[in-house]
């Protein structure tokens, strides 16, 4: 019986890993199947997608949604994060055929290797137990690395592979060196026993064991100091998997982080609010200072990332359910324009259908390909925050739960930092529509990117406030999920 | 008017205007944009003639719950009506002065202009905090594109500086917004217009919404994103900033800082009066000695608007009235004069004031709706800026008579500076040939100066049609100021009146009385 409902309540995953492994066979067995396997993976996603939506509709909550004893949670708040993550998945499947079509046709291994990182980041989201947490978080990093350097015959993809290998592995290291701490000092692997455990005085095993899972998570939402990775890895691989590591393991990890902050460690926030408040202005102000100099433009949209998980982690700082519904809005509002963004510099092809992405290839895009050209801006003011496009309600809702916590001070600084950003996102704009063209870009797009791009973009724009009732909702919901337990 | 929402309809047909001039080209967009900027002044005269003066606060309100967190609510005063017509009023003019002279990307240059009124409408019928701030800040993007893409030799370096000097401006403004709706409770902006922050919340609050303010309105030494602006943005680019984006920093202080912090705003007046006396005489100084025509119109704007600063601040109904005086008449004035400038301009390509010179001669119509102007924005009596000016500095006098010494100063440097201006530019010899061989005004250009210039007489004759629907609002303000007010340094004594008149004697006045008596 017991065992009956905890399957029930990863029906998800079940279903993922099970068409993982199909596919896997299929991709093995018959040549040429990539686009068959990129069509089936996406629809085991959108099936998964189906299946954790009522959590999230009823705002599932509290023991009913644990599963294993404990060590699993299918509440309101890892369905919110897991829509994300299988609907940025799917969109990073979308583009890549056409992506791949240069070098032969799209390999299977892709969308497989996309289905278990998918995975491995449910189990995260989900995770109430830190071996829960471990096994996620490497399933989604060993997939990861693979995706990384997927593109075999070019260097700086084989680099990127490594170095986020190397520096990925290290984070490991460091996070199960806090978890060893942590389970040292309380005697459990529970988020419920550790919460527990730390509810009376901290000691300083504690301590050291809560900053080393933090810095390991810090590492793979890409926070300052703990960032050096991501200019690297986002410009080697192959721009698909840019896109997917922008999004998806974002949402996962920014996920994660919350519930460990506000679950296990949920009793001394004081301890870690003064880490989170740290990471959160180095991340706004190194990432805005590191673009600048950027002209490629997948690295300087690594900085933006890096400059928007500062902003996210605002929300978290806050600590509060406002700030938890804070972070999910800013987050399904960076997917979307993370999505856009990068499909959109996938689109920049040269007369020869070769990807194009440098800053200085995208000069005078607007007469040349104004669509195209309207669509980036539209991404790019909103990263930047202006309104009225979609991306300042984002900034807005994060600030407005800093404020109510009393953080006036880090609200004023995070929102004064952000017009160091603006500079290079309206520096991106001013490329596009204020230069000379320089007639890089004129390849034709695939109706996926536009489809894509078209639909991001709609919702990026001022129609997107429309969104802002359902969406709060659906976050306060999750948020409520989340800290069901205090 | 029965609850129709003239004003969605007025944001509406600009909107869907500007979404309409992407898609056509260039001759099209212009038709499309001067219809939908016509029907929006005509809906604009409708808002004004049926404005009810002395009847609600509050009229032609709508509200519609559509967002979480704010809602769409609209509704103007007095106040903002007139802002709300001289933008109307403006943007067709615009449209007009960009028809000959924008020839690439027409269709994406008239959708920016026709967003641009959108979000000015908006900022000034918001009524709702959070709809009030997307309108204010989302006018940085047209803005930022008209500056850059049809700008002058260094728009890159103006438009950069445009874009980031305002947000820096603004954004800390968001932040006090946010902590007011938390301690309020409410986002609506009449609501907060009447509840009282603590005082010593309320410095805080003050100062981040100088910040925004003062960057936009320009105050002194936070202006000088605007002369860069000014000049190298297109002539109707320079008309739209001039003419209503500045005001949006006075509408600021006279729409939050004043009425939702009273106290601060008492307690930081010599702040403001000290940059505004600052700015009068050195802006003034500096645009005596401007080459640039745009340039020195541009340091002029600085000037005027410290004295819509000054009279704000004087904390009494003739300096409030006189403030909006000066900011409906300079929005026409120097917006009136930056088309002046954009008439020569597209005949010589240059704003060097020394290749002008005796254009009385050959363009002896222009000379005199420059001269107008000229004289309009030095505030000559029977022109609007003296309506605006005299009010003000009347007002600044009953607070404080040294701030009023010297922003006075400020209109005599500004009759100097124009006066050297008109002199260097219509009078003297014809040096330039090519300058003299300039044809006089064309029938579009008489369509944009002319009801400018009616609008000016007009002001300056009758300002009562401009006083009267904003008379009541300007009351409740004052009212609401009372409490804070800071004393004047006049100290100006009502004695108690004599019972009989100064010059009676009393023996002539009994004759007087016996002589009455004596007819009858």
């Amino acid at each position: 019986m017991q065992l009956q409902s905890s399957l029930a309540l990863i029906a998800p995953e079940i279903v993922l890993s099970l068409a993982g492994l199909a596919l896997l066979l299929i991709a093995a067995w018959s040549r040429n199947a990539g686009r068959l396997v990129t069509i089936l993976a996406a629809v085991a996603l959108g099936g998964a997608s189906v299946l954790v939506a009522p959590a999230l509709c009823s705002g599932a909550m509290g023991p009913d949604t644990l599963a294993f004893e404990g060590q699993f949670a299918a509440d309101a708040f890892a369905s919110f994060a897991k829509i994300l993550i299988f609907v940025s998945a799917i969109a990073c499947l979308m583009v890549a055929p056409r992506f791949f079509d240069r070098d032969g046709a799209i390999r299977a291994e892709y969308p497989v290797l996309m289905l278990f990182a998918a995975l491995g980041m449910a189990i995260m989201v989900s995770a109430t137990d830190f071996m829960t947490l471990y096994i996620g978080l490497e399933l989604n990093s060993l997939a990861a690395y693979v995706l990384a350097s997927f593109m075999r015959s070019d260097d700086r993809s084989a680099e990127a592979g490594l170095k986020y290998f190397v520096l990925g592995a290290l984070a490991s290291g460091i996070l199960l060196y806090g978890i060893s701490l942590v389970y040292g000092f309380t005697g459990t692997t529970s988020f419920e026993g550790a919460r527990a455990a730390m509810s009376g005085e901290l000691s300083m095993g504690m301590l050291f064991g809560l900053i080393f899972v933090l810095a390991g998570l810090a590492f793979k939402i890409a926070a300052v100091p703990f960032h050096m990775w991501t200019p690297d890895v986002y410009e080697g691989a192959p721009t698909p998997v840019t896109t997917f590591f922008a999004t998806a393991p974002k949402v996962a990890a920014v996920a994660l982080t919350a519930r460990v902050a506000l679950d296990a460690f949920g009793m001394q926030m004081d301890a870690w609010r003064q880490i989170v408040i740290f990471a959160a202005l180095a991340s706004i102000v190194v990432g805005a200072l590191g673009a600048i100099g950027q002209s490629n433009l997948k690295r300087l949209l690594a900085y933006s990332s890096i400059n928007n998980v500062g902003f996210i982690l605002i929300g978290l700082a806050a600590g509060t359910a406002a700030g938890v519904s804070a972070m999910l809005v800013y987050l399904a509002i960076y997917v979307a324009m993370s999505l856009g963004s990068f499909v959109a510099v996938l689109m920049l092809r040269n007369a020869q259908g070769e990807q194009v992405e440098g800053l200085a290839d995208i000069a005078g895009l607007s007469s040349t390909r104004p669509l195209l050209a309207l669509c980036l801006a539209v991404m790019m003011f909103s990263l930047a925050g202006i309104p009225p496009l979609f991306g300042f309600w984002g900034k807005f809702v994060v600030f407005w739960a800093a404020v109510e916590a009393d953080l006036v001070a880090l609200a004023a600084i995070g929102i004064a930092a952000s017009v160091i950003g603006a500079f290079y996102y309206i520096k991106v704009v001013k490329v596009m529509y204020f230069d000379e063209p320089a007639g890089v870009v004129t390849g034709r797009s695939d109706w996926a990117h536009w489809l894509i791009l078209g639909v991001t973009t709609a919702a990026m724009s001022p129609l997107g406030y429309l969104l802002t009732r359902v969406l709060g909702d659906l976050a306060d919901r999750a948020a409520e999920a989340l800290l069901f337990v205090a | 008017m029965g609850g129709f929402p003239i004003l969605s309809l007025m944001l509406a047909i600009p909107l869907l205007a500007g979404i309409a001039c992407l898609f056509v080209e260039a001759k099209a967009a212009r038709t499309i944009a001067l219809a939908a900027t016509l029907v929006d002044l005509a809906l604009g005269i409708v808002l004004w003639l049926n404005f009810d003066i002395g009847g609600a606060q509050w009229q032609y309100t709508e509200r519609y719950e559509l967002f979480a967190g704010f809602s769409y609510a609209l509704g103007i005063d007095g106040i903002a009506l007139l802002l709300i017509v001289l933008s109307t009023f403006l943007m067709p003019i615009c449209i007009l002065a960009s028809w000959e002279s924008i020839t690439r990307r027409v269709g994406e240059y008239m959708a920016a202009f026709l967003l641009m009124e959108v979000l000015m409408i908006g900022v000034f019928a918001a009524q709702d905090l959070f709809l009030f701030y997307i309108f204010f800040e989302a006018g940085l993007i047209p803005m930022y594109l008209i500056i850059g893409i049809w700008g002058g030799q260094d728009r890159i370096y103006a438009s950069y500086k445009f874009f980031l000097y305002t947000l820096l401006g603004s954004v800390l403004m968001l932040i006090a917004m946010l902590w007011m709706v938390n301690e309020a409770g409410t986002t609506d902006i009449p609501a907060l217009m009447q509840y009282d922050f603590p005082p010593a919340a309320q410095t805080w609050l003050w100062l981040a919404f100088f910040a925004s303010f003062a960057v936009k309105m320009p105050m002194w030494p936070v202006h000088t994103w605007l002369p860069d602006a000014h000049v190298q943005a297109p002539t109707a680019g320079s008309v739209i900033l001039a003419g209503v984006l500045l005001k949006m920093g006075g509408y600021g202080f006279i729409r939050f800082s004043l009425p939702m912090f009273p106290e601060a705003s008492a307690q930081f007046v010599w702040l403001v009066w000290g940059l505004s006396m600052a700015a009068v005489v050195i802006t003034s100084l500096i645009a005596l000695v401007q080459q640039d025509v745009k340039k020195l119109i541009a340091y002029s704007s600085v000037a005027h608007m410290a004295i819509v600063t000054v009279g704000l601040f004087a904390f009494n109904v003739q300096g409030l009235e006189g403030a909006m005086i000066v900011m409906l008449s300079h929005g026409l004035v120097s917006g009136a004069l930056f088309l002046c400038v954009g008439v020569i301009y597209d005949r010589l390509h240059t704003r060097e004031i020394d290749r002008y010179g005796g254009l009385a001669i050959n363009m002896p119509k222009y000379a005199v709706f420059f001269l107008l102007f000229t004289m309009a924005s030095i505030g000559l009596p029977g022109t609007s800026g003296f309506v605006g000016e005299f009010l003000s500095l009347a007002g600044i006098y009953q607070a404080n008579s040294w701030v009023t010494l010297v922003c006075t100063t400020g209109i005599i440097l500004g009759a100097g500076y124009m006066l050297y201006l008109y002199w260097r530019i219509a009078f003297g010899v014809q040096k330039n040939a090519d300058a003299a061989a300039m044809p006089d005004l064309n029938p579009r250009e008489w369509a944009m100066l002319a009801p400018i210039a009616a609008a000016v007489l007009w002001m300056g004759v009758y300002p009562e049609s401009f006083l009267a629907p904003m008379r009541q609002d300007i009351a409740a303000l004052d009212a609401r100021l009372a409490r804070a007010a800071p004393d004047g340094d006049a100290d100006l004594a009502a004695g108690t009146p004599r019972a009989e008149a100064a010059n009676a004697v009393a023996g002539a006045h009994d004759a007087a009385d016996g002589e009455a008596e004596g007819a009858h």
